[in-house]
């Protein structure tokens, strides 16, 4: 690889634009211009000095700017898109998606579903979009903070007057008792918290560099959050997994190995109350009707002791009781229990009389748990009524036939086989709510409905997520760079003497104004002129 | 209490209108004495005004937030005056950084614009439902709120940047856009005429209609009804017919409402221009005179500066750690959130765009000016029209 070789003796890498240690213009392009470009303190970079090889031609695709614009536009425009109708995961579940786009938005809807926009954001093209821009923060990078961090490190106190005077902010003026002047403007610049450098009587003035590293600092807490991002799709990294757990029933925890056990002890729902509740809310909740104040889950979590024996319910140990309530996760071993969503008044026990049609003589009752029936009730003195079939959410079938759609008793119906002493052989009885039906003729005797029992279910996500440590992590450094580079200013005064001038040229990243009233107050009562902006200048000029 | 800190709003109301006024009178007086050195005594009554008001302001933030034993930001009423506040907050600050009177007179009138607009909507003290029963309800939405506003401070700027800089001698594409921006703040105006006219009238239609599944509902209209819902059926005699029927997947009333707002805020503005006889912008003109660009220019770059991280914080990651608390997960993609994401890059776009490639001066006036209709949308559009978890607005 070339080298360039100042005038200085510094020796620059194949490709500086300016001197890293003097400041002197070294390419010939730049020397014609009024006003030197200051970006990345015009040092080498690899981008814009290699352009042969494929890894050239990648490398330099991605560390432009103007790529990386274009990748966030493009996000921007695309994550707007998404919004336009309801994602997949937020209808309504009564119908597929294929249908519901349509029958909801029309033809727009149809075209939406087409082209995958109900899925958008988890569709290929959206994360090579991200995973474009993760490449281009690295890239971007890299090309830049590696020489500029070199040519930081190596510049030197006296620099080139091509360089001084091709700065925006820049001023010479004639200085009498010159060392007078000198130690007050170090003073003053001292006093403003300006690292001072001196070499020759010149002076340079620096302060904030760090607030350089911070777009650099933030790319890389960027890049640490679409990391932890992506380790969601690593195996056990991430739970989502939903239980609905009625009132009184223990469930083992989906995903903790058999482990952990949740009884949910009692759902409670709340709503505000116009009377009791704060006075203030009374025309909200009249405008309103009902305004929900709190959703809550008592539950108790059970640790499983010992082994499990085939066939025997496990032994469990209590670790606690909680309610959990929205914003209240029940939080153990790095699992976290959230309330979700609920449905009160499952039914949960129907109760049947055996009774004579004629007589309407009652032989005794049957109390069935609609989760767990048994097969046979016996009532006693040769009454018995048997459960041949079940169907907790009963619904007939194409065919005609009695069938369940799910296992929650949304819809009970049973065959009963009724057994008396008269009726040894039992008569067969069709029962669902509302409905009976003898299919082998008429029946002496009857199921009389009586009663149900209700409770409510608590719908509660399992989230176990070992990956936000990361994403934290990432977000934390991201938050640190974005106000070092944001809350912070690199200044740079340079002040130099030749022969009897005094030459004063000022640099910052951002904020010139600050820069411009921090010069002027520096060099008040010195002698020395203020500076122009030479950007001003020109502007008036026009 | 609850009509001492409706009154304490309304009294920042007027004290911001005085406020602008005073702002204006302190570059007119400038005119003829251009060498004298820092805001004059017009300035100087006009700051102190915006920071009596600002004050009132927050005594009707902080007796709110006593009567409601929660932060009043969890509705539009509330948030669009707590955005109110930020951005009158983000405008003092600069202002004794700057020390630019004209910032005031384009800030003062968009923090009134956003008080009216936001008290159009229902001021009922709500009870939080329970996703919203969380000290994190107080630390993202302020914190977001004030992001936005900061941010707000780059499009006042940009604002004054382009009137300045746009040669208003011939119509151009220039020109149009800016008249645009005019335009849209003057609709905003024209809601708030109309809304506060058909309230004071105590208009009130009731329909009958059917919505897209098919069912028949009613609905009361509190304007009259330009846009008809489908099948819509007037109840109540002697109100206005519907001109045109929309159909059940447009809300028509939410619709009727955006064409009130557009039909006032072309009338308004058409009648400005007959009177006047020229573009809005071209009026404006004399006034930002004196200020220079490249201090315009400074001011809206460093705005966006400072809320670009408090917006991050705020909207993203104190978002982030809600919804992980609150829905299980920190991100979700609800429409809010993807507009709150839309926002952060299209200021990181911004910041590129001008630290790379130099887009300084009338392009960066002009990304401002986009960047505030972003964040508008994402108070406004999202919340009114398309539904997700954020729609507690109603």
């Amino acid at each position: 690889m070339k080298h360039v070789k100042c005038e200085c003796g510094h020796v620059n890498p194949h490709g500086t634009i300016l001197c890293e240690a003097c400041g002197r213009v070294l390419q010939e392009s730049e020397k014609e211009k009024q006003l030197v470009d200051m970006r990345y303190e015009g040092s080498a970079r690899r981008s814009q000095t290699y352009n042969k090889t494929i890894v050239d031609k990648v490398w330099n695709f991605f560390s432009s700017v103007k790529v990386g614009v274009w990748l966030i536009v493009i996000t921007l425009i695309a994550s707007a898109l998404g919004t336009i109708f309801p994602q997949e995961m937020y209808i309504p579940p009564i119908m597929p998606a294929a249908e519901y786009y349509e029958d909801q938005y029309g033809w727009i809807g149809k075209l939406y579903y087409d082209l995958g926009f109900h899925n958008l954001y988890s569709s290929w093209w959206y994360l090579v979009l991200i995973a474009s821009i993760g490449i281009s923060l690295v890239i971007c990078s890299l090309d830049r903070v590696i020489p500029l961090w070199r040519a930081l490190k190596a510049q030197r106190v006296s620099r080139h007057e091509g360089f001084l005077k091709r700065q925006r902010v820049f001023g010479v003026s004639e200085a009498s008792n010159l060392d007078e002047s000198y130690e007050k403007v170090k003073e003053r610049l001292k006093a403003k918290r300006y690292n001072i450098r001196e070499e020759d009587g010149n002076i340079l003035a620096e302060k904030g560099r760090f607030s350089r590293w911070g777009p650099y600092v933030n790319h890389i807490g960027l890049i640490i959050f679409l990391i932890g991002g992506m380790l969601r799709f690593v195996p056990g990294m991430y739970i989502d997994e939903v239980l609905w757990v009625r009132e009184g029933e223990t469930k083992v925890i989906p995903e903790t190995d058999g482990q952990y056990y949740l009884k949910n002890n009692k759902f409670i729902l709340e709503v505000y109350d116009k009377d009791k509740d704060n006075q203030a809310f009374s025309e909200a909740i009249e405008e309103k009707g009902m305004v929900a104040k709190n959703y809550q889950s008592n539950v108790t979590l059970y640790k499983k002791k010992g082994e499990t024996v085939a066939g025997q319910p496990p032994e469990l140990e209590k670790v606690k009781d909680y309610p959990i309530k929205v914003n209240e996760p029940l939080k153990f071993e790095g699992y976290a229990l959230y309330q979700v969503s609920y449905k009160l008044d499952e039914l949960s026990k129907m109760t049947f009389t055996l009774g004579n049609k004629k007589s309407n003589e009652s032989f005794g009752e049957v109390k069935i748990d609609l989760n767990d029936p048994k097969d046979r009730y016996d009532l006693g003195n040769g009454y018995a009524v048997e459960v041949v079939s079940y169907f907790p959410d009963f619904e007939f079938d194409d065919s005609g036939e009695p069938v369940t759609k799910s296992k929650v008793p949304n819809n009970p119906a049973f065959v009963f086989k009724m057994i008396t002493p008269d009726k040894k052989e039992g008569e067969i009885s069709f029962v669902a709510i509302q409905q009976t039906i003898e299919p082998f003729g008429d029946n002496e005797y009857k199921m009389n409905f009586s009663g149900i029992d209700t409770k409510n279910v608590s719908s509660i996500t399992v989230r176990k997520d070992l990956t936000l440590w990361l994403i934290a992590f990432g977000g934390l450094i991201f938050m640190i760079g974005v106000a070092q580079g944001s809350y912070w200013n690199h200044r740079r005064i340079w002040i130099r003497r030749v022969n009897d001038e005094v030459w004063i040229a000022g640099h910052t990243n951002k904020n010139w104004h600050g820069l411009k009233r921090e010069i002027q107050a520096v060099l008040e009562d010195t002698g020395i002129k203020e500076p122009e902006d030479q950007m001003q200048k020109e502007e008036n000029k026009e | 209490m609850v009509s001492l800190s409706g009154n304490l709003l309304f009294a920042s109301f007027i004290l911001y209108l005085i406020a602008t006024v005073f702002f204006a009178g302190s570059i007119k007086d400038k005119k003829g004495k251009l060498k004298e050195k820092g805001p004059n005594k017009w300035a100087k009554i006009a700051i102190f005004i915006t920071i009596i008001g600002f004050i009132s302001q927050l005594g009707y933030f902080i007796t709110r937030w006593i009567v409601a034993g929660h932060a009043p930001v969890s509705n539009m009423f509330e948030f669009g005056t707590f955005f109110a506040l930020s951005l009158v907050g983000a405008f003092i600050v600069l202002y004794y950084m700057y020390k630019t009177p004209l910032l005031g007179v384009f800030t003062l009138p968009v923090a009134l614009l956003l008080i009216a607009f936001s008290s159009m909507f229902s001021r009922d003290i709500s009870p939080l439902i329970p996703a919203l029963q969380s000290h994190w309800l107080y630390i993202h939405v302020t914190t977001a709120a004030l992001g936005q506003a900061i941010l707000g401070m780059s499009f006042a700027a940009g604002l004054i940047y382009l009137v300045k800089a746009i040669d208003q001698s011939k119509p151009s594409k220039r020109t149009f856009w800016l008249e645009t921006i005019m335009f849209g703040l003057i609709c905003t105006l024209g809601f708030v005429l109309v809304t506060t006219t058909f309230s004071l009238l105590d208009y009130k239609a009731e329909f009958n209609w059917i919505d897209k599944n098919g069912q028949q509902l009613k609905q009361e209209y509190t304007m009259p009804a330009i846009t008809g819902p489908n099948e819509g059926e007037l109840l109540t005699a002697g109100k206005f017919e519907p001109l045109v029927e929309m159909p059940g997947i447009i809300n028509a009333k939410k619709l009727n409402t955006v064409v009130w707002s557009l039909l006032s805020g072309t009338i308004i503005y058409l009648l400005f221009r007959l009177i006047i006889r020229k573009r809005v912008g071209a009026v404006l003109q004399p006034v930002v005179k004196n200020i220079k660009l490249d201090l315009v220019d400074e001011i809206g770059y460093r705005s966006v500066l400072i809320g670009f991280p408090v917006f991050t914080l705020g909207a993203l990651i104190f978002a982030m750690i809600w919804a992980q608390i609150a829905w299980t997960r920190f991100w979700g993609w609800d429409p809010k959130e993807v507009w709150a994401l839309i926002t952060f890059l299209f200021y990181a776009a911004f910041l590129h765009l001008r630290l790379s490639k130099g887009w300084h001066g009338e392009k960066s006036a002009w990304l401002a000016v986009v960047g505030f209709v972003i964040i508008m949308f994402n108070f406004v559009a999202v919340n009114l029209v398309i539904a997700g978890l954020h729609s507690y607005a109603g």
